[in-house]
């Protein structure tokens, strides 16, 4: 059976400017090269403008309606990844903004002609895929197996919390069990402390608490020895966090702390358990699919208020790269999250606007279910992120103060 | 408006080769290029360096070009044209060589088609056939040309009206004419009905609709009618010839071709109108694709095709003869080399030497080309209209 | 020169007339550490990262990189480790004089009394009475505080023993302490909890009595010690010497007790 289960993924190599596709997709925002000159909207992705050649080609958001013209059932696909799924329907859309677009069809549409709705979604290859849907949403829409292929949604899946013995991890606990996961292993070191979060979470049916200290190898083997091979989401909420400046504090050891939770817990984390992660990517319905990671949008640029919690973000974020390639060959997805401050005792001296556990817990929920790979949430997240992108210079200097 | 060219100054083309196609082969392209032009050799009784001109079309030469090859070959023409256009480049090779004898920059133009066909190859060159392609179709499952042809089949049908018949009727037809041709893949007959009831490959697409990839080769020499002369090579001449790429690219979906926009050129250039046309060689990579031929070329309107498929019968005696070898639906496709099938036979049937059924009348022959799904349509597309060595040109009266 | 006394000690201990208690625990990730509130620097836990283990990171060896905070599992405090003890004479554990490093050991029975009450006081009336039943306390001795708490270090929960209010766990009362100095002129003062001091200390006046008071005369401390159910209340000999830390406040040890079989 192992050789009928080995994950396979669809083919993957794009240009680079088809990569703008898969960058709109791991944020979910439906976009397509629009040219600054002439204002044609190009599909596929180009190098130059189709119309009057400018090399001034800008991904830009677009309407994402459009006309089936046409569409066909694949029976029989030429790459392992499509035989195992086939048959599979294709449609070629003509969308409102201009071009033609080949699309994955929702087994809900109707066929051509009829209109319809295109969604950016990231394949199990991590790159774009045009969904055509139904032009309004249909029940059971998330059963389509494009969508399953295409999204990592909790329901019916077996989730590992790393850590919720803080509001974060409590509010994802929570959150993970109303979206319908099955069961929500709930992490939790030095079990002598007590925590409300976790006495609360256990009257959760689905909820198990697991002792799990992710600064501790022995702890995280053991654990992954356990449930390692039925976990199919995990995220890891285990965080250390002090405030400060560098200067105002002595000695490294607060520093390594934050290093020892955010950055090695991570790496001990991604060693125990992605193997049997990868192994399982292919399982049928309920196959493993996702690995969550909630940085900070400190890692982007570092916050010296917060500066050496600012670097082990900004050092598990490289590592959450690492761990993307490792797993996106077997179509596991790595969704990184990048809150801003968070409603917790060590932002206590951070100005609102903060974002409260429960809202992260929901938008990263939503993410899964969406399939994306890279989230901002909250005000503050998206502000830095806007900034960063435009001018990471000049953040750098703002944040100076 | 049309672009009209200059006539073509007695140029000829002659001694129509083909190394057998089989369905894997363990060869390379360069074997059987280099088959097809000592077939050339042998067949046109000269010697290697008298070819002075070559032109090569292969998916799998890689990572040779012609130029590699005249290396690998051990030949030195002075007029050399690698072709990568697919299903187009037998008619661009043709236009090309004949514009370089007349030029005087080729004697002789060898033009060669062909390649292997691994177990993997088809998979692998589908894969990373074209830029476009392997961003915006192969993700998507098409795996090669069937989803892409699928997609023009249902929407040709659905606007214009055609049946799984009347695409049958053409399958049907070039079977027929494939079963006395010794080189044909498939020989065994076909029904409609199991056309009809063949497993489906992408609906509305049915496995009978498909051409088998396969390994071969075809080619064809070009030269002045009198070099053939002199060589007292059978031939057939060269009338007009078309090409155009990207031709309708506002379409939202291919519904025509490249011929629509040059037609009137071709049959100004040769002198003669549709119907007197004896046979056509079409490029029948699905029928569907035939179906837009005989309306691009002028054989009916845009979308009465289904209608001229009903009227007519498509075998070598019937009142509209196609793909008289039996075409790639029966041939077998190999790689490149397929639009050179049409450009060969079209020369056997003019020089009374067909591989199967010789056509009754066989005087003027159309012999079109279509090639390269970089994305969601066909790029290339191309027209010759060849004739038999007696005739003289016709006027055409319009 | 061979001492007889040295002589005789071998040979008690080849013949089994003397046995060797290990007081100490095994040094592993999950003992329970000491946790300060978080607003404090935090002790590093102990870790074992294996360099290789006859494989390609060493064929033939095997072995670990290890860390840990100077106060994790059995441990040894010296008077530095304290404000109060900062500028004792050979305060650290590189310059204790090493003949205080052997030493002769009490042991006050106080399971009844932990088993009881977790934030069980020793007092000096305690004290006495286990003077009156055993003899007196001797100078330069230990003593060691049994509460039999070392039998929870299996279930970390019960042996840190926190609830809404903190920690809840034995150990000595402010006067006991100023007594076994003052009076005695102890050692140091061992437990089998995570502090010489109890887990309430910070209430009493002065807070951490036994960390303020002991290390503010040059006294020492032993803390997570195992098997005292094992020795008698007087008479065992203690073998515990820290490692040689430069200008170290304390450090993991391997606690031994000399007992007559």
């Amino acid at each position: 059976m192992l050789a009928l289960d080995a994950p396979v993924v669809p083919p993957s190599a794009r240009s680079r400017a088809a990569q703008g596709l898969t960058a709109a997709a791991a944020l979910g925002i439906f976009a397509l090269q629009r040219c600054e000159d002439c204002g044609a909207v190009q599909y596929p992705p180009r190098d130059a403008c189709v119309e009057c050649l400018s090399a001034r080609l800008r991904w830009r958001a677009m309407e994402r309606g459009g006309e089936l013209l046409s569409e066909t059932l694949i029976r029989h696909g030429q790459e392992l990844y499509f035989r195992r799924r086939a048959p599979y329907r294709a449609g070629l859309v003509r969308l409102d903004v201009g071009p033609s677009t080949i699309v994955a069809l929702h087994r809900a549409c109707e066929g051509a002609p009829s209109r319809l709705r295109l969604r950016l979604a990231l394949d199990k290859a991590g790159q774009a895929l045009l969904i055509g849907l139904p032009e309004k949403d249909v029940p059971d829409m998330a059963d389509d197996p494009i969508i399953r292929e295409t999204t990592c949604a909790p329901r019916a899946r077996k989730v590992l919390i790393t850590d919720v013995k803080t509001r974060v991890g409590r509010a994802m606990a929570e959150a993970l069990v109303a979206a319908g996961a099955e069961i929500v292993w709930a992490g939790f070191a030095a079990p002598w402390k007590p925590s409300p979060h976790l006495e609360a979470l256990r009257a959760l049916g689905p909820v198990t608490p697991v002792p799990l200290d992710v600064t501790d190898e022995s702890s995280v083997r053991e654990l992954a020895g356990g449930i390692g091979g039925k976990v199919d989401i995990l995220i890891n909420t285990a965080e250390h966090h002090r405030p400060g400046a560098i200067a105002s504090r002595n000695g490294i050891e607060t520093a390594r702390a934050e290093m020892e939770v955010n950055f090695f817990g991570l790496l001990r984390l991604a060693q125990a358990f992605s193997a049997a992660l990868k192994a399982r990517a292919a399982d049928g319905q309920a196959s493993s699919t996702a690995w969550v990671n909630l940085l900070s949008a400190r890692a982007l640029s570092n916050d010296p208020a917060h500066g050496t919690f600012s670097a082990s973000m900004a050092a598990a974020f490289s590592l959450a790269q690492a761990l993307r390639a490792d797993l996106q060959a077997s179509g596991i997805r790595v969704l990184n999250v990048f809150p801003g401050p968070i409603e917790d005792e060590w932002n206590a001296l951070v100005p609102p606007p903060k974002l409260s556990p429960e809202a992260l817990a929901r938008t990263v929920v939503d993410a899964l279910e969406r399939g994306l790979e890279d989230v901002y949430p909250g005000e503050v997240a998206k502000d830095l992120i806007a900034r960063f992108l435009e001018n990471p210079k000049a953040l750098e200097r703002e944040l100076a103060g | 408006m049309r672009d009209a060219a200059r006539p073509y100054e007695d140029i000829v083309v002659a001694a129509p080769v083909t190394v057998p196609y089989t369905r894997h082969s363990i060869k390379s392209a360069h074997w059987f290029l280099a088959q097809a032009l000592a077939r050339l050799i042998h067949s046109a009784r000269i010697r290697k360096t008298d070819i002075d001109g070559l032109a090569v079309s292969s998916f799998t030469l890689s990572p040779d070009t012609a130029v590699g090859f005249t290396q690998h070959i051990g030949l030195s023409p002075r007029f050399l044209e690698h072709v990568p256009m697919g299903g187009a480049s037998a008619i661009v090779q043709l236009r090309r060589a004949a514009r370089a004898v007349e030029a005087g920059d080729a004697h002789i133009v060898a033009c060669i088609a062909g390649d292997t066909n691994h177990v993997d190859s088809f998979r692998l060159n589908a894969a990373s056939f074209s830029r476009f392609a392997r961003d915006a179709v192969y993700p998507y499952g098409s795996g090669g040309p069937n989803g892409s042809f699928a997609l023009l089949t249902a929407h040709y049908m659905r606007v214009f009206g055609a049946t799984p018949q009347d695409y049958g009727k053409l399958c049907v037809a070039q079977r027929q004419n494939a079963l006395t041709n010794p080189l044909a893949l498939f020989r065994k007959e076909l029904s409609l009905q199991e056309y009809l009831e063949a497993r489906p490959i992408a609906d509305p697409i049915r496995l009978f609709d498909c051409v088998m990839p396969c390994a071969g080769a075809d080619g064809f020499l070009v030269m002045r009618r009198a070099m053939a002369k002199k060589l007292d090579l059978a031939h057939a001449r060269l009338l007009a010839a078309i090409e155009r790429h990207n031709g309708y690219p506002d379409d939202p979906i291919q519904f025509r071709g490249g011929w629509a926009l040059d037609r009137a050129a071709l049959y100004d250039q040769a002198g003669v109108s549709p119907k007197d046309i004896d046979f056509l060689e079409a490029y029948d990579d699905y029928p569907v694709m035939t179906l837009m031929q005989i309306e691009d070329l002028g054989f009916c309107g845009k979308g009465e095709g289904p209608e001229f498929v009903r009227r007519h019968s498509f075998t070598t005696q019937g009142s509209f003869p196609l793909n008289t070898s039996g075409g790639q639906l029966s041939m077998g496709q190999a790689g490149a080399a397929g639009g050179h099938l049409g450009v060969v036979e079209a020369v056997r049937q003019l020089i009374g030497m067909p591989l199967g059924a010789q056509v009754g009348k066989a005087r003027l022959g159309l012999v079109s080309g279509f090639g390269m799904i970089n994305y969601d349509r066909g790029l290339c597309s191309g027209a010759a209209i060849l004739a038999a060595p007696g005739g003289r040109k016709k006027r055409g009266k319009r | 020169m061979s001492s007889p006394v040295l002589t005789h000690l071998v040979s008690d201990i080849v013949a089994g007339r003397l046995r060797v208690v290990d007081l100490t625990h095994t040094l592993a990730p999950e003992f329970p550490p000491i946790v300060l509130p978080p607003e404090f620097g935090e002790s590093a836990p102990v870790r074992i990262e294996e360099i290789s283990r006859y494989d390609a990171g060493g064929p033939a060896w095997y072995w670990n990189n290890l860390s840990f905070g100077e106060h994790t599992g059995t441990h040894f405090d010296a008077p530095i480790h304290w404000i109060t003890g900062r500028d004792q004479p050979n305060n650290s554990t590189d310059t204790i004089p090493l003949d205080k490093f052997i030493a002769s050991a009490s042991v006050i029975d106080c399971t009844c009394e932990a088993a009881e009450d977790a934030d069980y006081l020793l007092t000096v009336s305690k004290l006495r009475e286990f003077e009156e039943r055993h003899g007196r306390i001797l100078p330069r001795s230990w003593v060691l505080m049994r509460t039999d708490w070392s039998k929870r270090a299996g279930d970390p929960v019960a042996f840190q023993n926190f609830d809404a209010t903190g920690q809840h766990t034995p150990g000595p009362d402010v006067e006991a302490v100023r007594f076994l100095i003052e009076e005695r002129d102890v050692v140091g003062f061992g437990t089998e909890t995570i502090g010489t001091d109890a887990g309430q200390a910070a209430h009493l006046r002065p807070p951490f009595p036994c960390h303020a008071l002991m290390h503010g005369a040059g006294r020492f401390g032993l803390q997570c010690l195992a098997n005292l159910d094992l020795l008698p209340a007087t008479g065992a000999v203690l073998i515990a010497a820290p490692l040689k830390i430069r200008q170290g406040s304390g450090s993991p040890l391997r606690v031994l007790a000399l007992v007559a079989a």
